[in-house]
């Protein structure tokens, strides 16, 4: 009796102990859950008016945030340089509009042009933090600082002047450099605007129910493909039993709560989401996932986890950093064109200059760090994030009676965030090495003591 | 020979002096009055130039090149609108806003030195980003700050203005000190050069000093400097302060020239200018000197005042100033941060 006591006293003692190493490895993303609940409560925002505005939000931003990551695998830190990468869909953009592509036809070709730009950029820059390895994060903010300049130099200095632009109606009055703002459609047929989200428009309840179900189908089909092939083990299992439980307790959730949420008629039911966009979101997500599985994923991880080891074990380590770069510049270009298709226009020298530093915030935000990052965190800071950029300028108006307080505020969040998450990488780092030195001097001890 | 000779002064170093050269070529072949250009030159080596002699404690120190500069410069502007808030003018002002800047400036400067201490390694992003998030916090401080001189706060609604004009108060009192009128309309700012000079003597005769060869041996050798007696982290503590403090200093210098105080977003990248400039002048972010600072804020701020006239005559381009800045600054970091590994 009092064994199966004591086992009981040490289930529940394991237990605490695991809720708090949860709390504290999770600590940013559960301030910032409390924090948005609060500032979603003291907005006083209704909450299909929320909804609608976090799902345009997220659907055009997650692309940007999930091309971090695979830099984050390879050990290169967060990629602030996705700024270039969003140049080169910028550049794309231009052409296509002077091009005068409509449609979805002027999309494809968008991405078709901005892929080779997004390579070349990608290749050079990963050139660059060859050189500068332990200091990619820094590289890559003054790069992306120095690329500006250039992009700046072309665009409004060169082009309809030494580089000819034929439609003067996109230059300024003076008749050379590209207007502040192009236009990029009206969203009715004519250009790129909203191409890609108008496609299919489900209502919120709708497309819980069918993603749910297309979820549940694609496991299931992912599992009967493993037991044709004969897989059974655990190690190949991109799911995992855990991640099953959950995907099991999540969907039946969804559809309880859709059902519900039809029966009562509320305004929810109005709010639509572009399910075409966020397929292309859940396509970049499995890519992401699969590609760890894969050579070359683990060559990423195996440089991520110690470049020495991996040279040794013979990875070509440097042309592994550049492709994990090149990827992650190519996905940027590509996700700053859905980016901008939502929107409708471009602001030709302002669109690119944030892009970095808000997807770094978000990534962080849902729970990242310098040197580990997935889809989940991803997504989870897109929604965090988000909400943050809703509900701060409202509740910053209803709290201090300044919305520009709240502005104010949710700026300082996405710099004191990754000031924070470097702050705590650095630290975590140096314990890391001082604990490798304390080892080492005590095995020393103790071969000369022997 | 000839090749160690350039690898001494250094590729960039003689590409910028080359551009310069031949803008400065091109100024005279269009006719732009050359007084107009060496005035302009010399009034902004005069405000830039403590805010670049600030990075040469955090360089010595062992720090690198010190990212953070906004905070020493966000002190530096309250300084300056306290003095405005006490209603006071003139010489007593100026000198007043740099006295008081000093106390939180070493504070703060204390405070992210012992962090930087316990990031080895990682100094120049954190720097960056511990710089973007104080002025990201002091956006909000500018609001909320009870200061209530009409000639600081918005006349309606709530906080501090975006600019602040300074005429009548402490605006370009080091610029008129014994200045010397030249050409037309133009004049060399003495009082301000001589102050940029004093500081900089200054600094030279700290870095020969006890303290300041400790603080030498510190950035260079941090091993040897442990094993003969001297505190790596103190130095390191005492070079983060005292390059916060010269922000500050900096700030108030380059504001009164200014003739406006910019408040909010404009501190945000004001650190990179000034590392720009060291770098340019011949540091390396583990190794800088006086002569490093003056010849690279020369060169720097020459290049800029030369470019603008060039290209207005080119074409009719405002920005183009602005795009060379931003070109040539970000250019020369990353070139520095390609060379770091190679002084290891």
């Amino acid at each position: 009796m009092s064994d199966k006591k004591m086992k009981l006293k040490n289930t529940f003692k394991f237990d605490k102990n695991e809720v708090k190493k949860f709390l504290v490895n999770n600590m940013v993303t559960i301030l910032f859950i409390i924090i948005c609940y609060l500032g979603f409560k003291f907005s006083g925002l209704s909450f299909h008016f929320y909804l609608r505005d976090i799902t345009t939000r997220v659907g055009r931003n997650s692309f940007l945030i999930l091309a971090l990551i695979i830099p984050v695998l390879a050990g290169m830190g967060l990629n602030f340089a996705i700024v270039i990468g969003a140049m080169a869909g910028q550049i794309a953009l231009l052409l296509v509009t002077l091009f005068a592509v409509d449609g979805i036809l002027g999309f494809l070709l968008a991405i078709v042009i901005a892929t080779p730009f997004a390579i070349l950029f990608g290749y050079l820059l990963g050139a660059l933090l060859n050189k500068t390895k332990g200091q990619e994060m820094i590289t890559s903010l003054v790069l992306s600082l120095f690329a500006n300049g250039v992009y700046q130099f072309i665009f409004l200095i060169l082009v309809g002047g030494i580089i000819p632009w034929p439609d003067p109606s996109m230059l300024l009055n003076r008749g050379y450099g590209i207007r502040n703002t192009i236009g990029l459609g009206d969203g009715q047929g004519v250009g790129i605007k909203g191409v890609l989200d108008s496609i299919i428009n489900w209502s919120v309840p709708d497309a819980m129910i069918i993603f749910t179900i297309l979820a549940f189908v694609g496991v299931g089909v992912y599992y009967l493909i493993r037991k044709s092939r004969g897989i059974t083990a655990v190690e190949t299992d991109v799911i995992g039993k855990k991640n099953l439980i959950l995907i099991g307790m999540l969907g039946f959730a969804a559809i309880v709560s859709a059902i519900y949420t039809k029966a009562t008629g509320s305004p929810v039911n109005n709010v639509t989401i572009p399910v075409f966009t966020y397929g292309v979101v859940a396509l970049l997500c499995l890519f992401t996932l699969f590609i760890v599985k894969t050579k070359l994923g683990q060559d990423f991880r195996a440089i991520g986890n110690d470049m020495h080891v991996a040279q040794v074990a013979g990875i070509n380590v440097e042309k592994t950093r550049i492709k994990a770069i090149v990827l992650s510049i190519v996905f940027a270009s590509w996700g700053q064109i859905i980016f901008l298709q939502n929107l409708g226009n471009l602001n030709t020298y302002g669109a690119h200059t944030q892009v970095g530093m808000f997807a770094i915030a978000a990534i962080l935000i849902g729970g990242a760090s310098v040197v580990k990052a997935n889809v989940g965190h991803a997504l989870l800071g897109a929604v965090l994030f988000h909400t943050l950029f809703i509900v701060s300028p409202l509740a910053g108006r209803n709290l201090f009676g300044d919305a520009q307080i709240g502005e104010y505020f949710r700026a300082f969040v996405a710099y004191g965030v990754i000031a924070l998450a470097l702050v705590m990488h650095a630290l975590r780092k140096r314990l890391q090495s001082q604990d490798l030195i304390r080892m080492r001097e005590e095995e020393e001890l103790e071969e000369a003591t022997d | 020979m000839i090749k160690s000779r350039i690898q001494s002064i250094g590729w960039p170093r003689i590409i910028i002096f080359g551009f310069l050269l031949t803008l400065s070529i091109t100024a005279i072949g269009l006719g732009i009055p050359m007084d107009q250009l060496l005035s302009s030159t010399l009034v902004r080596v005069g405000m830039n130039g403590i805010l670049v002699l600030a990075m040469v404690p955090a360089i010595v120190s062992g720090i690198g090149p010190n990212f953070g500069l906004p905070l020493g410069i966000i002190c530096g502007l309250l300084g300056v609108l306290v003095t405005i808030d006490l209603d006071m003018s003139g010489y007593s002002a100026l000198f007043t806003a740099m006295i008081i800047s000093i106390p939180p400036a070493a504070i703060i400067g204390a405070g992210y030195g012992w962090l930087l201490n316990r990031i080895k390694g990682s100094e120049m992003m954190i720097a960056t980003y511990i710089g973007f998030s104080s002025v990201a916090l002091m956006n909000i401080g500018w609001i909320l700050l009870p200061f209530s001189s009409p000639e600081t706060t918005w006349p309606i609604g709530r906080g501090l203005r975006l600019t602040i004009s300074l005429e009548g108060r402490i605006a370009s009192l080091l610029n008129d000190f014994w200045k010397i009128p030249f050409g037309k309309n133009q004049y060399i700012p003495t009082g301000m050069l001589l102050f940029f000079l004093l500081a900089c003597f200054l600094m030279w005769l700290f870095l020969r000093s006890k303290a300041g060869v400790n603080m030498y041996t510190a950035g260079v050798n941090p091993k040897f400097a442990t094993s003969s007696g001297i505190n790596v982290d103190r130095q390191r503590l005492i070079g983060t302060m005292m390059s916060t403090v010269l922000g500050a200093i900096g700030i108030v210098v380059y504001s009164q020239s200014y003739t406006f105080l910019q408040l909010y977003l404009a501190p945000m990248y004001m650190a990179f200018p000034s590392v720009a400039a060291i770098l340019i002048g011949g540091a390396s972010t583990r190794k800088a000197s006086i002569s490093h600072v003056i010849i690279g804020v020369f060169l720097f701020q020459a290049l800029l005042v030369v470019a603008l006239p060039v290209a207005n005559e080119i074409m009719q381009e405002g920005n183009l100033a602005e795009i060379t800045r931003i070109i040539v600054s970000n250019g020369i970091i990353l070139y520095a941060l390609t060379q770091a590994r190679k002084g290891d």
